[in-house]
């Protein structure tokens, strides 16, 4: 999948997750841009992209998330034989 | 997410608690834990709220339980519990177990395990004085024998099984009531509540998808200590209880019992219905029907499970169904919130969804094979002990059982039929009945007392045979017209004497007489025909056991036995009196 429609379908989640429905995200925001992002949201935003995107995250690949972007990495890559 | 996304717009909405106007009761609920549960309570207060409990909650620090209970000044003691659950993860539990250890070390460990359990119980209860909730432990464990983990004295798996076992049977004695989570994980699989990479991840012992079904669970456990839950199970009739329309199809005609995958399916949920009201819970039928007929399946088919007297109130009628539901719960003396309705018809669950919101409606599957199962999974009646009150209800009700089958002998019965102005319409068999004929003498099982089978040709041959009486019935009441109902063939076999090749009669007008009545008409024309002795048979067949006593009802002595069961019995016409009978004969 495109990192334009991972990032388009990422909004949408973390914004329901956020409960903030005009939140924008850019690949560089962090845990610290965005309010309320703690220990339990990364949990809730972690098993809402597993069941958006039909994936399975690895211990490894939770340990190393940090920005958007490294979600839109590792959702990109694994989504890579989807349109 | 959606349940986590849900109890955070609530919070906001109502950070004070709940609108006054709201009926819900508060509960403040302490969740004691060696591990991570913070993304348990959300679950927990959205599943509370969908039975009217209002929960606080409140999570001790991590790791630090026993402090927090053991400490007068900690926040648990400033929280002031209602209830407290302990909710202890298997590895803390299981953690001084050795695999390499004895028997008598492993049973001390054990033992050891379960006295440390029981005073904390002990510390919750005295510090509180409120209700104690004890999680199972979930088997996490990994095997290392397999099936016969059982014999490894140290086995941290097996002991899952052990430590299980003894803080039943010590909640039992302590008063402590039980979160079952090993039995939920035998139900949907231990996958489905614990996912070690969330337990390296966050040290959650139940994984973040589980929080919604954990939640309920939890909030049943609740509901149930504060009387909020279900009391009372509607069910509908047709295709919810058997199979078919009994409106129709007829009672004979409908799916149901023992012979089909199927008609055993819908023997599974009149089971599990009856297994709940033998506990306490009460039955009620909401259905679309004639009153005639649904009652007729529940007196007359066979296979039935749940009798009428097992059903508490009875409202077979064609108001809409959330009409009926307001008078089951009046008629009850319970609320409407104590009501689950069962209805495979998804346009009825609807509209009862939509007018009565407090109703509980679960969504039914398909197929009739999952309906029980549904209906358990969904966990309404949670009950923490069954009370004496329960078990009485249980004897109410089967004593009711007794007086209405009473009724169905005598007085009451008698009125009903009375007032159903049945008038039975019989004529000598001809061709315009003929196809009619041919159908009820082949399809008919039950009330066949010689189970001939005969061709279209052999009825014309009949009708032409001058020493052969082909009668044809209809019943007619108040309520319509029943169309042709039985057959009777008499044939004169001897001087003065008429054997009864054929009588049958259809299901759904059993139990109102009319055999009696079928008799005075066939006696009338034997006579007329210059006969002065009816000889009956019955021979007996797989389905006809319910007519073995149908001669000797009408009064006919018995004749002779033979040796496949079939039994020949005699009426003298100059001895024949017919009793009353609220049935009019006519010719037409």
């Amino acid at each position: 999948m495109h990192t334009d429609a991972v990032q388009a379908r990422l909004t949408t989640l973390f914004r329901e997750v956020f409960g903030d429905p005009a939140l924008i995200i850019h690949p560089e925001t962090t845990a610290n841009d965005i309010e309320g992002w703690d220990s339990g949201r990364m949990i809730e935003l972690i098993v809402a992209a597993e069941a958006e995107f039909g994936i399975r995250l690895t211990t490894r690949e939770v340990d190393g998330m940090a920005r958007v972007a490294d979600f839109i990495a590792i959702i990109a890559a694994k989504t890579a034989d989807r349109p | 997410m959606r349940t986590n996304g849900l109890d955070r717009m609530l919070r906001k909405a109502f950070p004070a608690g709940p609108p006054g106007d709201l009926a819900t009761r508060p509960l403040r609920l302490a969740v004691l834990s060696s591990s991570t549960v913070s993304h348990l309570l959300p679950a927990i207060r959205i599943g509370g709220l969908r039975r009217g409990l209002w929960i606080e909650t409140y999570e001790a620090p991590f790791g630090a339980y026993a402090q927090d209970l053991a400490d007068p000044a900690s926040g648990l003691h400033a929280f002031g519990p209602d209830a407290i659950l302990f909710a202890l993860d298997t590895p803390h539990l299981t953690g001084g177990l050795n695999p390499a250890a004895g028997p008598e070390e492993a049973q001390a460990a054990q033992a050891q395990a379960l006295r440390r359990l029981c005073e904390t119980w002990r510390r919750a209860r005295d510090g509180f004085r409120c209700p104690v909730i004890q999680q199972t432990l979930l088997p996490v464990a990994l095997p290392l024998m397999g099936s016969n983990e059982h014999r490894l004295p140290g086995s941290r798996r097996h002991a899952v099984t052990r430590l299980n076992a003894g803080i039943r049977a010590a909640a039992e004695s302590d008063g402590v009531d039980i979160l079952a989570l090993d039995e939920a994980a035998a139900q949907d699989g231990l996958a489905a509540w614990h996912d070690p990479v969330w337990w390296l991840r966050a040290k959650q012992a139940i994984a973040p998808s589980a929080a919604p079904l954990y939640g309920d669970h939890v909030a049943r456990l609740l509901a149930a200590g504060q009387g909020l839950s279900k009391k009372c199970l509607v069910l509908d009739l047709d295709n919810t209880l058997w199979g078919g329309v009994v409106g129709d199809d007829g009672t004979a005609g409908l799916v149901l019992g023992q012979g089909s995958a199927e008609g055993e399916a819908y023997l599974g949920l009149q089971a599990y219905a009856r297994d709940l009201a033998a506990r306490g819970v009460i039955l009620a039928v909401v259905s679309k029907n004639d009153a005639a007929n649904a009652l007729d399946v529940f007196e007359n088919h066979p296979e039935m499970l749940l009798r009428r007297g097992d059903i508490a109130a009875f409202l077979a009628n064609w108001d809409d169904k959330a009409t009926n539901l307001r008078r089951v719960a009046e008629t009850l003396g319970i609320g409407l919130d104590a009501l689950v309705f069962v209805d495979d018809n998804p346009f009825e669950r609807e509209w009862v969804r939509a007018e009565l919101p407090m109703v509980a409606v679960p969504e039914l599957p398909e197929d009739p094979a999952l309906y029980a199962g549904r209906l358990a999974e969904a966990g309404y009646f949670e009950a923490l002990r069954v009370t004496d009150e329960d078990r009485a209800r249980g004897a109410h009700y089967a004593a009711n059982a007794a007086r209405v089958a009473a009724v169905s002998e005598g007085g009451d019965l008698a009125a009903y039929l009375a007032g159903l102005d049945m008038r039975l319409v019989w004529r000598r068999f001809d061709p315009v009945g003929l196809p009619r004929i041919a159908q009820l003498i082949n399809k008919t099982n039950q009330f066949n007392l010689t189970t001939r089978r005969t061709t279209e040709d052999e009825i014309r041959a009949l009708i032409a045979d001058p020493h052969a009486l082909g009668l044809q019935f209809r019943l007619v009441d108040r309520l319509g017209d029943n169309g042709m109902i039985g057959v009777v063939v008499a044939r004169e076999t001897e001087p003065e004497t008429h054997a009864i090749e054929t009588w049958l009669m259809s299901c759904r007008v059993l139990g109102r007489g009319v055999e009696a009545a079928v008799l005075r008409v066939l006696a009338e024309v034997v006579a007329e025909a210059g006969g002065r002795h009816l000889v009956g048979r019955y021979r007996p067949s797989p389905k006809n056991g319910m007519v073995r006593g149908h001669y000797p009802g009408l009064g006919f002595t018995p004749l002779a036995a033979e040796a496949d069961g079939s039994e020949t019995f005699r009426l003298a016409l100059a001895d024949y009196r017919p009793g009353p009978s609220p049935i009019v004969i006519a010719h037409g």
